[in-house]
């Protein structure tokens, strides 16, 4: 006992029970029970202060009338959401995110497994590989629509000058509202594809070998063994990717913001001059940081939140109730 | 088997074309990207067009600026976190648990629900137009203390602690002793990243600073949207700001990589 805590005062084992334990004791007990909290403090204070409080101001705020203009906040309810069901621009930009969100995703996703798997095995120059797949991530959002604003350029493009090798015409990849949510998928997949694939490539590394050995015995194809042994096994790592895929997917702001900066000038938070190419984050923007109007704005950012978590809850039990059968 | 090389140098291709394709741009003049068929080669041009980048906006203050934003948050992200994380992972307090929930549960809401009142926030305390804007609200995450809670909690043996404690330790004294040498390469790792994240950070700089006092983001922006048909000061800007971090990448990329991939088998 004694080895175990010397702090503890003798004067217990002698039986002279004494009112005022020795100083060490005391600094040990505290130490104890209140230093953990000092070692959490810096964090919870900052996070508190810059995290928490924000996201539930929003909320205050989007039951007001508030503008940076104006001082006086009047309290009107909720009819900055009433307006919201009734705003066109909002489901304009709703679709806009889900098109968009939908086209970058999917094919993200199974192109990001299938690299995966092809890195999962045997392979030599393996750190190359990898690096080279992390180079887009690595790359700042603006760079990479900086870039694919050139390579998705009208009459100078890389893209449609390769087009034209099979006749194409030029394309006017940020007029249309299609050809637009192409070009930005194309950016966000560039983007996050091989991040994703190190990702499921990290699942796949934990899966046992011999499944894949008495796999091979039985005589099932790559294909098959793809299909029936690693995707189930990785099944949580894929739902973790898809919800946080779906939720950076509801909140893309800076590609369509920069895209339009670089295609149009000028008027740049529209996405586009008819609005084609605007998702919900991007909206929120023009009405908070252009027209400061922020008691809408914030009504808006709580509804796109309300869809984030539905976005995300419904592939959840899209993926958990779907046994195996993914691709 | 060759297939597969194959189709992985392709995705490598893919991959790693673009950024080569802007130092092409980069290093010609718009003239030359008007020709048919394109150039891919680079030219020789990039060094007048890097100083037009510098004569259109302060792109050596924001050189600067990013520079010292991003260092200074990842110091304080990895000594924040590797503190809480140690916390977290190893000492037992009331609450921790709900602590711990609501760090991770904030993690999965998106950070753009916060943007309004912080930057009511900023404009009260008069800090729009300042690096404080920035450094200030990032000086830690819940990903961080997340990250190295993981971490401290697989790799740190309870045993040693205790061994620790038997030895007369305080709690700081383990902290400093045996907790700050085990986290090394997670906080490194950690720092890498943070580093990355707000070197390319681009959204909330934008709301919050000027174009005369930018980040490196935030002037390329500013090159990208105010020279609409200037794709080669676009790009040359691009190339500037996005090399030195690629080359640092191409450097430690093996063990950002490791991080990544740890990260994620628990995540």
């Amino acid at each position: 006992m004694a080895t175990r805590a010397p702090d503890r005062p003798a004067a217990t084992i002698t039986g002279r029970a004494s009112h005022r334990p020795p100083r060490r004791f005391l600094s040990h007990r505290f130490d104890m029970k209140v230093s953990p909290y000092a070692y959490v403090a810096p964090f919870l204070v900052l996070f508190c202060a810059f995290g928490v409080f924000p996201l539930v101001y929003t909320a205050w705020v989007s039951l007001h009338e508030w503008t940076l203009l104006s001082d006086v906040h009047r309290f009107i309810g909720l009819d900055n959401f009433a307006t919201l069901l009734g705003d066109g621009y909002f489901w304009n930009a709703t679709f806009n995110t889900l098109s968009i969100g939908v086209l970058s995703t999917v094919p993200q996703l199974i192109m990001a497994i299938w690299l995966a798997s092809l890195l999962n095995r045997p392979l030599r120059a393996q750190t190359f590989f990898r690096i080279t797949l992390l180079l887009p991530n690595v790359t700042s959002v603006v760079a990479v629509v900086v870039i694919f604003s050139q390579l998705f350029g009208r009459d100078f493009g890389l893209i449609n000058w390769m087009l034209s090798w099979f006749g194409g015409d030029g394309v006017a990849w940020s007029e249309g509202t299609l050809s637009s949510h192409v070009a930005l998928s194309v950016m966000i997949m560039w983007r996050w594809t091989g991040y994703n694939a190190l990702i499921f490539l990290a699942a796949m590394q934990a899966v046992p070998r011999e499944l894949y050995e008495a796999a091979t015995l039985d005589g099932a194809s790559p294909y098959t063994q793809l299909r029936r042994i690693t995707i189930p096994m990785i099944r949580p790592t894929i739902i973790f990717v898809v919800i946080v895929s779906t939720i950076g997917a509801m909140q893309i702001i800076a590609e369509p913001l920069l895209f339009g900066a670089g295609t149009n000038g000028g008027n740049i938070v529209t996405g586009g001059p008819d609005r084609q190419f605007q998702t919900l984050a991007l909206y929120v923007y023009e009405r908070g940081f252009v027209n400061f109007d922020f008691g809408y704005a914030s009504a808006a950012s709580w509804v796109m939140f309300a869809f984030v978590v539905v976005a995300a809850a419904v592939n959840y039990l899209f993926i958990s109730r779907s046994r195996g059968d993914l691709t | 088997m060759r297939l597969r090389y194959l189709t992985l140098t392709a995705v490598a291709f893919f991959s790693a074309f673009p950024l080569y394709y802007s130092v092409v741009v980069a290093s010609r003049d718009n003239a030359a990207l008007a020709q048919v068929p394109p150039p891919l080669l680079p030219g020789g041009n990039f060094l007048a067009n890097v100083q037009r980048v510098f004569d259109t906006v302060p792109f050596g203050l924001a050189l600067l600026n990013s520079f010292v934003v991003s260092g200074s948050i990842a110091l304080t992200v990895m000594f924040f976190s590797t503190l809480a994380g140690f916390a977290f992972a190893k000492l037992r307090f009331r609450g921790r648990n709900a602590m711990l929930l609501i760090t991770v549960a904030t993690m999965m809401v998106p950070a753009q629900l916060g943007i309004i009142p912080l930057y009511m926030l900023m404009v009260k305390v008069e800090w729009t137009g300042t690096m404080y804007a920035l450094v200030v609200p990032a000086l830690v995450n819940a990903f961080g203390v997340f990250f190295m809670t993981q971490f401290l909690q697989r790799a740190l043996p309870t045993e040693l602690l205790e061994a620790g404690r038997i030895d007369g330790c305080t709690t700081w004294g383990l902290f400093r002793h045996v907790v700050v040498p085990a986290a090394r390469p997670a906080a490194a790792v950690l720092g890498m990243l943070t580093f990355m994240t707000a070197w390319n950070d681009y959204f909330w700089p934008l709301v919050v600073l000027t174009p005369e006092n930018p980040t490196v983001q935030v002037a390329l922006s500013t090159l990208a949207s105010g020279y609409v048909n200037d794709f080669v000061l676009g790009l040359s800007g691009t190339a500037l700001g996005t090399l030195p971090l690629l080359l640092v990448f191409a450097l430690l990329g093996k063990q950002i990589i490791g991080g990544i991939m740890q990260g994620a088998v628990k995540g």
